[in-house]
């Protein structure tokens, strides 16, 4: 495998422009016989969906949930970043692709990231042409505002739904190339292969997931836009349904995995409060700007945290890091509430959560303004833990949020398996080591409005525009492989259910995958995940239908789910570095933060699968660095 | 067993199909926490269900977090349950009590055919908003974002309605099985904005008679949907999509 990243010649800022000059173009009377696959429809699949149809080709677009409405990109918060400099603050294209590669701690390809940069302000025009609300000043126009730590406003909302909000546009651009007849949709339809005609993606098997059969689709390209693969950790702030399996099957067709250990962890996270905890969810960390992180400074201290004296409390987030205090970032907070409770001094009933304290500013300011600023995150709070946050500190605790790896892609978003286009969440390709808040809705709909619908021409304008039968060797082979697998799941009659190993996959993947590893942990993890794998194919339990069976779409996914977490522990032992949000705790400054290695390390790590059970090859992209200087963060 | 452990008599709709008869199933379930959800609770019992070989009680969700609208069910007569403003997937334990009986069954429609158990096709929705729920511009061309200033006022009325999730619980809570409140509110939300305009007239037209069409009953102003919206969106949008449709059919 040779990994070749295409990226243009010249400028950067020119890069683009004269790349787009350069891609083959298809008639507009022929773009009709080009069939389109497109996988999935949260952000990047439905952009990419309605424009690839409003270009006249033939698209069929498949979803796991019953309507592509659903994906879970409608859970997105806080808002999408854009270079506008509508605020007259400073803000430039290039200030954003400079955030954007210093906030991804440099492992990320500097040309893709000035691309999202240059693209991201027609993101905002499209979305307010399609009649997305976002919020607005009383004069009429946009109204931007500073997120995650940036020190310009350029973050564009729609109240604490933007991800609704854009999502909702993408599909009801979509459903509109539905009615037009361009694009057909397959809701409750699962991809669980890729099939591959003389070395090129040419079609998928998805399984119906109403009557249980399996179907097969050809197109002339396949563009998956899955999402992400952070339900390996079993909890997470993920979707039920958000799955890895369809990166996953292309991975083991020969599509090429980078960074699998990217992972990010959000800090401000509802605890877990049992095992038969489903999913975490998430609020939003401007709660940080006026709430106080805090402990009880001794060991084992259970008194209900207002009978805890000032004086035995541990600010330490103030008390370690007195610049940014509170708001120190993401996997920075993440980790010290991690250090707090492994010390034995975490909060709650489990011990697994610190205190997240408004007191001070309540008695400051006023219990009215913290109500006007954050009163839905305190009535969402109530309605989880039953706890009136206004009286007694919230609890939180950091939870597994965004994968910033995925399938590797080159410059025109195609994986290494020529046809195989994946966008979004899915890809690997501009967050690097940590994604900055606000530029995943970015991502997303730069990936599906105005990348996708260029690169995707150019290779199509290479290929032969002849069909594929569904009948073809290649699908009834694939279709046949599938099918065994499924009745290998449903022919195992164990003891144990799907969500018992997805638990157990997530508890090894936590505690020695998750926000610290070492060497040995990482070691440990991979037996772990091998016994359990071996135990999961011997000890499985599922309903025994073949029809609608929520059970067994669960426990195919977990299969897969215990092979990725291998994966992503030997990336994560291969990267002796700390960077983003992968902290090995053998590299780490004196003062205990997170340790780059550049000379080492200054690569996008790709991995090549070698069959099973063999260990997979490690490609490595090198990443050159021209325009933004490589910098050690520090936040003390 | 501590204070905070339930046992719960649930009496749950089993339905293999659309065309097969269904009937309510009893259930007891011990040692449910009240920090559980609605849906861990169930998950919990579908758990012991694969354990005793038998078949678990199919239900929809995915987010878990009341943005998603995959999630819902009919709780004691009750579209979502017994909380203002909540899906079941935010409902908790906690506002149940140790012995209590829960009825659970899935949205009833003659729009919305069960697939399966508490599992329902809401393709219907989709169809409505395909009929017209957009602004039919093609991506790429469109003018600078700041180009048309829109007021604070019609922009946050615009949100109000765009908030709906399509979960589908008003259909569910309308004895009249109208789905008004889901296609008032998209209709509402676009109408408010300069970018709705053009097509305002064809767009109230199309989702309405897209909504006869697939069967919904009409809207006779009960307002029980707007009691069970876990969004909380007015009713005020169906008088607005009334009022649409009327210059849609005067208005040329």
């Amino acid at each position: 495998m040779k990994l070749d990243a295409k990226i243009p010649t010249g400028p950067i800022q020119q890069k683009w422009d004269s790349h787009r000059f350069n891609l083959k173009l298809i008639s507009p009377a022929n773009k009709r016989k080009y069939h389109i696959i497109v996988v999935g429809t949260g952000l990047a699949g439905a952009s990419a969906a309605a424009s690839l149809g409003e270009l006249g080709y033939d698209v069929t677009v498949l979803c796991i949930q019953d309507s592509p409405r659903r994906a879970h990109s409608i859970a997105a918060q806080g808002g999408i970043n854009a270079a506008t400099n509508y605020a007259n603050d400073g803000d430039s294209v290039w200030r954003l692709f400079y955030d954007t590669v210093k906030g991804g701690d440099f492992r990320a390809r500097e040309a893709n990231v000035y691309r999202l940069a240059q693209v991201s302000a027609n993101i905002i025009d499209q979305c307010v042409a399609q009649g997305v609300p976002f919020a607005r000043e009383y004069g009429g126009l946009l109204e931007m505002r500073s997120f995650g730590g940036t020190q310009v406003s350029r973050t564009f909302y729609a109240r604490g739904q933007t991800g609704q909000q854009l999502l909702l546009g993408a599909y009801q651009a979509l459903m509109r190339q539905v009615e037009k007849g361009k694009v057909t949709v397959h809701p409750r339809r699962e991809m669980l292969d890729l099939v591959m005609v003389n070395g090129q993606a040419r079609g998928i098997i998805v399984r119906n997931l109403i009557t249980g059969e399996l179907e097969t689709y050809a197109g002339h390209a396949v563009v998956l836009a899955t999402g992400g693969y952070g339900n390996v950790y079993y909890l997470s702030t993920n979707a039920i349904n958000s799955n890895e399996t369809a990166i996953w099957r292309c991975y083991k067709k020969g599509a090429a995995f980078a960074n699998p250990c990217f992972t990010q962890i959000h800090p401000t996270c509802i605890p877990v409060s049992g095992a038969y905890q489903s999913k975490l969810t998430l609020m939003s960390e401007s709660l940080r700007n006026d709430g106080r992180v805090w402990v009880p400074k001794n060991k084992g201290d259970k008194r209900p945290p207002l009978e805890i004296p000032e004086a035995e409390r541990d600010y330490y987030l103030e008390r370690k890091y007195p610049s940014f205090g509170n708001l120190v970032p993401r996997d920075i907070a993440s980790r010290n509430a991690k250090d707090v409770c492994d010390a034995g001094r975490g909060v709650g009933e489990t011990g697994l959560a610190v205190y997240l304290d408004f007191a001070e500013t309540i008695e400051r300011e006023g219990v009215e303004y913290v109500k006007d600023k954050y009163g839905n995150l305190f009535d969402m709070y109530e309605r989880i833990t039953g706890e009136n946050g206004y009286v007694t500190p919230m609890r939180i605790y950091p939870a597994i949020h965004y994968t910033m790896g995925g399938l590797w892609v080159d410059y025109d978003l195609m994986s290494t398996i020529p046809g195989l286009f994946v966008l979004g969440e899915a890809n690997f390709s501009d967050h690097g080591a940590n994604r900055l808040g606000a530029s995943a809705l970015m991502q997303g709909l730069a990936d599906g409005y105005f990348i996708i619908p260029y690169t995707i021409g150019n290779y199509l304008a290479t290929t032969a525009a002849t069909a594929t039968a569904t009948d073809s060797a290649e699908f009834t082979q694939a279709l046949q492989e599938v099918k065994s697998r499924v009745g290998r799941l449903l022919s195992i009659r164990g003891k144990r259910t799907p969500r018992d190993f997805h638990r157990e996959i997530g508890r090894v993947m936590w505690d020695h995958v998750g926000m610290a590893r070492n060497e040995r942990s990482l070691k440990h993890a991979i037996e772990e995940l091998r016994r359990i794998r071996s135990e999961f194919w011997q000890d499985l339990l599922v309903p025994a239908d073949e029809d609608l069976n929520k059970n067994l779409e669960f426990a195919g996914r977990v299969a897969d789910y215990v092979e990725l977490g291998e994966l992503l522990a030997l990336d994560a032992l291969q990267r002796k570095e700390s960077c983003g949000g992968h902290f090995r705790e053998e590299s780490q400054t004196p003062e205990g933060e997170a340790l780059r290695d550049d000379e080492n390390f200054t690569y996008a790590a790709a991995w090549e699968f070698a069959g099973e059970n063999a260990m997979p090859t490690l490609h490595k992209e090198p990443l050159t660095f021209e325009h933004v200087p490589l910098t050690q963060r520090s936040y003390k | 067993m501590s204070s905070d452990r339930m046992t719960l008599r649930l009496k749950i709709w089993r339905q293999t199909d659309a065309n097969s008869p269904g009937k309510l199933v009893q259930y007891t379930l011990n040692d449910v926490s009240k920090h559980m959800s609605f849906l861990e609770m169930l998950d919990v019992l579908n758990e012991d269900l694969i354990r005793k070989g038998e078949r678990p009680v199919e239900f929809d969700s995915d987010c878990r977090e009341g943005i998603c609208g995959t999630c819902g069910m009919v709780i004691n007569g009750m579209a979502h349950g017994p909380l203002d403003g909540t899906t079941v997937c935010q409902l908790h334990m906690r506002h149940f009590q140790d012995g209590d009986t829960i009825t659970i069954e899935p949205w009833r429609s003659r729009a919305f055919p069960i697939l399966r158990d508490l599992v329902v096709d809401r393709g219907s929705f989709d169809r409505i908003i395909a009929a017209g729920g957009y602004v039919s511009v093609d991506t790429g061309g469109a003018p600078d974002a700041n180009s048309v200033p829109i007021s604070k006022i019609s922009v946050d009325s615009a949100m109000d309605a765009a908030a709906c999730i399509a979960c589908g619980a008003c259909v569910a809570a309308c004895p009249n099985g109208s789905a008004a409140l889901f296609t008032a509110a998209k209709i509402t939300h676009l109408s408010h904005l300069p970018q709705g305009q053009v097509e305002r007239r064809e767009r109230a037209l199309n989702m309405v008679a897209q909504m006869d069409a697939e069967g919904f009953g009409n809207c006779s102003n009960h307002g029980e949907c707007e009691a069970v919206c876990p969004k909380n969106i007015s009713i005020r949008v169906i008088a607005r999509m009334r009022r649409e449709y009327l210059r849609g059919l005067v208005v040329r």
